[in-house]
């Protein structure tokens, strides 16, 4: 790799983070302000210890360790890694928006990141209004953002729509104005995360293109962060694994894709403490999941068997009522189905209980699949609030037993992961005219 | 051609004033945008600009005039309302400026700009709509047939001051906002109190020589009297040493405030 041609070059780079006041309702990996009234409170009190617990705050948690890696010019370089694994951390730190705490970053080149699409948008102004100001705000002039206009504005889709403000918008096409600015920015550098799993299908397939051209057809680097293994496949050429804030792994695509999925594909645990574990998305936090377990001592199972496993639980606030609900994914990260409960009496603050929840008949076929378990309340009609949500977790293999009565046990993978029902045919009766029907009927049964 | 990004802890320091320079048009934008939709969905919609302190002028006056307080031979209406003009667009920067990171905090934690950028376009917000009061200001002197000093020529003067400790209170209050939410409910306590501890209202303890330059320690009540020396003169006077203290004071909350939030800022994505 010659040290001349790389654009982004990351030096031992750590980032580290405090851990506030664990166990507490708000466990998540980010520093916890004590309020205002500890602070004073403290300080009037023991104003000596006040200023030593300044130096030594909470526990530390690594986000990165030791982080190094090039990425040359031209180059479109996925980072994959579990959830938890570091890759936001790094994403935030490559575009400053959080400063690392050890090592070096040299970038060469304009940079933009997308951390997110349509940020900045506010919802009282309207869709043309929105273009400049998000623009403006990933980086773009007022000048470029006047030439691009018209563009942005075909690519969206949006023309008749561009004076109504967009808290009217549906939320695809909030979603598709918001991608048009993003993907008319024009750095060298391009810093993308999982901005791809939003909108319908049609929309992520432009986006996709859209991508594809960027860095083909005018040579940009891009850094690309994704569970999406197709699209990471289908994208990048070069990946970067990331494993517990470490890099496992950088090199070619296909063969960073294998180190992903042999690192989930690894672990044939059975119980899953996930009580520290940063969580992607940050529920209300009344409740929160503790642990998870199989009740076997593999986690694998026969397609058409219950699927069951035990949820741990603390109730950091009482809830009237719980509910849970369940996302099923493949390895490579793409969600097959989910399934919701129904509501059950809630707990009391600082209990702590096991559910056995089960789904009969695991209509799965042989592979390899992960859970996202959420518990909350509510239903579509009264509103639904998550409490807490884990993904990546529950890694499950379904493997079919051979000579398996009225199914199939070989299933070839095209076939999709999902085993709907047997298929059901009955003859209906129809009128034998002979030259309509002949050939027909001589196959109906009798 | 291409310059070179060196991301380092503790780095930022150098590149952020180029960066701020760098961002002069995000600032725009965003004061654009906060001004755009504060009196959006409104009825009267910018007029509301005026209509506040008009209010406030109107209950004032009333108080003012029942009480028979010594207004240095202006007006009672100019008297409060050159009173007003400056604490309304000290307290709408503050308050304003104060929440500022908190209701931006998707930007904050999303991408990367100068923070400084969101509360300083808060302020500049409220000078718009100062300046809208500014305007009603001068149709209300003409309507009282009331001729301003020749001291005038040193309003920009009071203006870039009130300017300023808008700026540095609305740094502070920003950073704090962002750690700890309890300001949230000191502001508007402020606001509230505030107009009778800065000269807004005159209290009797005010006018009292002795406390004078106690109450100065409150950088607005060198300036709100500083406002109404250079707009009003007469009997309204504004002391060297009070002058003098709200310049200090001034000063040192720009560049403290600069300073805190410059320390604090590099934790904001992960504390907001």
């Amino acid at each position: 790799m010659s040290q001349s041609n790389s654009v982004i070059a990351v030096k031992n780079l750590s980032k580290r983070y405090s851990i506030g006041q664990i166990g507490s309702a708000d466990d998540c990996m980010k520093y916890n302000p004590p309020g205002l009234r500890h602070a004073i409170e403290d300080f009037v009190r023991h104003p000596l210890a006040w200023w030593k617990r300044r130096k030594i705050k909470n526990e530390h948690f690594w986000a990165l360790q030791d982080v190094s890696f090039d990425v040359n010019a031209g180059d479109v370089v996925a980072v994959i890694g579990r959830n938890g694994a570091g890759k936001s951390t790094m994403l935030k730190v490559l575009s400053r928006i959080t400063e690392p705490t050890a090592g070096r970053i040299e970038i060469t080149g304009r940079i933009a990141s997308l951390l997110e699409i349509g940020t900045g948008f506010h919802a009282e102004l309207t869709g043309r209004e929105n273009i400049f100001l998000n623009g403006a705000i990933l980086g773009m002039t007022h000048a470029e953002i006047k030439r691009k206009f018209d563009e942005i504005v075909a690519f969206s889709e949006i023309e008749r729509f561009l004076d109504t403000p967009v808290k009217r918008y549906s939320s695809g096409m909030y979603v598709r104005l918001a991608f048009s600015v993003a993907a008319h920015l024009e750095p060298d550098i391009l810093i993308v995360d999982e901005v791809l799993a939003v909108g319908d299908t049609a929309f992520q397939k432009k986006c996709l293109g859209k991508m594809q051209d960027v860095s083909r057809n005018d040579g940009r680097t891009v850094l690309f962060v994704s569970h999406n293994m197709s699209a990471v496949l289908q994208l990048t050429t070069r990946a970067v694994v990331l494993e517990q804030g470490r890099v496992i792994y950088h090199g070619p695509t296909d063969q960073a894709v294998e180190r992903y999925v042999g690192i989930i594909g690894s672990d044939s645990t059975v119980f899953f403490p996930v009580e520290k574990l940063p969580r992607k998305f940050r529920g209300a936090g009344a409740v929160r999941f503790v642990s998870f377990r199989f009740d076997r001592a593999v986690p694998i199972f026969s397609p058409g068997e219950d699927f069951k496993f035990v949820a741990r639980v603390r109730a950091h606030e009482s809830t009237p009522r719980v509910r849970f609900s369940m996302t099923i994914f493949t390895r490579e990260g793409a969600p097959i189905g989910t399934c919701f409960g129904v509501e059950r009496p809630g707990l009391r603050r600082g209990e702590d209980l096991e559910f056995e929840i089960s789904m009969p008949r695991l209509p799965l076929a042989s592979g390899y699949y992960c859970c996202g378990v959420s518990v909350g309340k509510g239903d579509n009609r009264s509103g639904m609030v998550d409490f807490d949500t884990i993904l990546d977790t529950l890694a499950f293999e379904v493997r079919a037993e051979e000579g398996e009565a009225g199914t199939v046990a070989e299933w070839a993978r095209g076939w999709g992961s999902i085993m709907l029902p047997n298929l059901k045919y009955r003859p209906l009766l129809q009128d034998r005219t002979p030259e309509k029907t002949l050939n027909n009927s001589e196959m109906l049964p009798a | 051609m291409t310059q070179t990004l060196i991301i380092e802890a503790g780095r930022t320091e150098r590149q952020y004033w180029r960066d701020l320079w760098k961002f002069r048009e995000l600032f725009y934008f965003l004061a654009w945008r906060d001004f755009l939709i504060r009196y959006k969905q409104t009825f009267v919609g910018i007029a509301w600009a005026l209509v506040r302190p008009l209010l406030m002028m109107l209950a004032l006056t009333m108080v003012g005039k029942i009480g028979k307080m010594p207004t240095g031979g202006a007006p009672a209406a100019l008297f409060f309302f050159c009173g007003l003009l400056p604490w309304q667009f000290f307290s709408t920067a503050m308050s304003e400026s104060g929440n500022s990171l908190v209701t931006n905090a998707n930007l904050v934690s999303k991408i990367y700009f100068p923070r400084l950028v969101v509360p300083a376009s808060s302020v500049i917000v409220g000078f718009v709509d100062f300046l809208i009061s500014a305007g009603f200001l001068v149709l209300l002197m003409f309507y009282c047939h009331f001729t301003p000093p020749p001291q005038i020529i040193f309003l920009p003067l009071f203006v870039a001051l009130i300017f300023a400790i808008s700026m540095g209170i609305g740094f502070w209050i920003a950073a704090l906002t962002v750690e700890y939410r309890d300001f949230k409910f000191v502001i508007p306590f402020v606001v509230q109190f505030g107009i009778f501890v800065s000269g807004v209202f005159p209290l009797p303890a005010h006018a009292a020589e002795h406390w004078r330059l106690l109450f100065s320690v409150n950088p607005l009540v060198g300036i709100i009297d500083g406002f109404r020396w250079s707009l009003l003169g007469g009997g309204n006077v504004v002391p060297f040493p009070e002058l003098a203290v709200s310049v200090a004071v001034t000063v040192f909350f720009v560049f403290s405030g600069l300073w805190y939030f410059r320390k604090m800022e590099r934790t904001f994505a992960d504390v907001i």
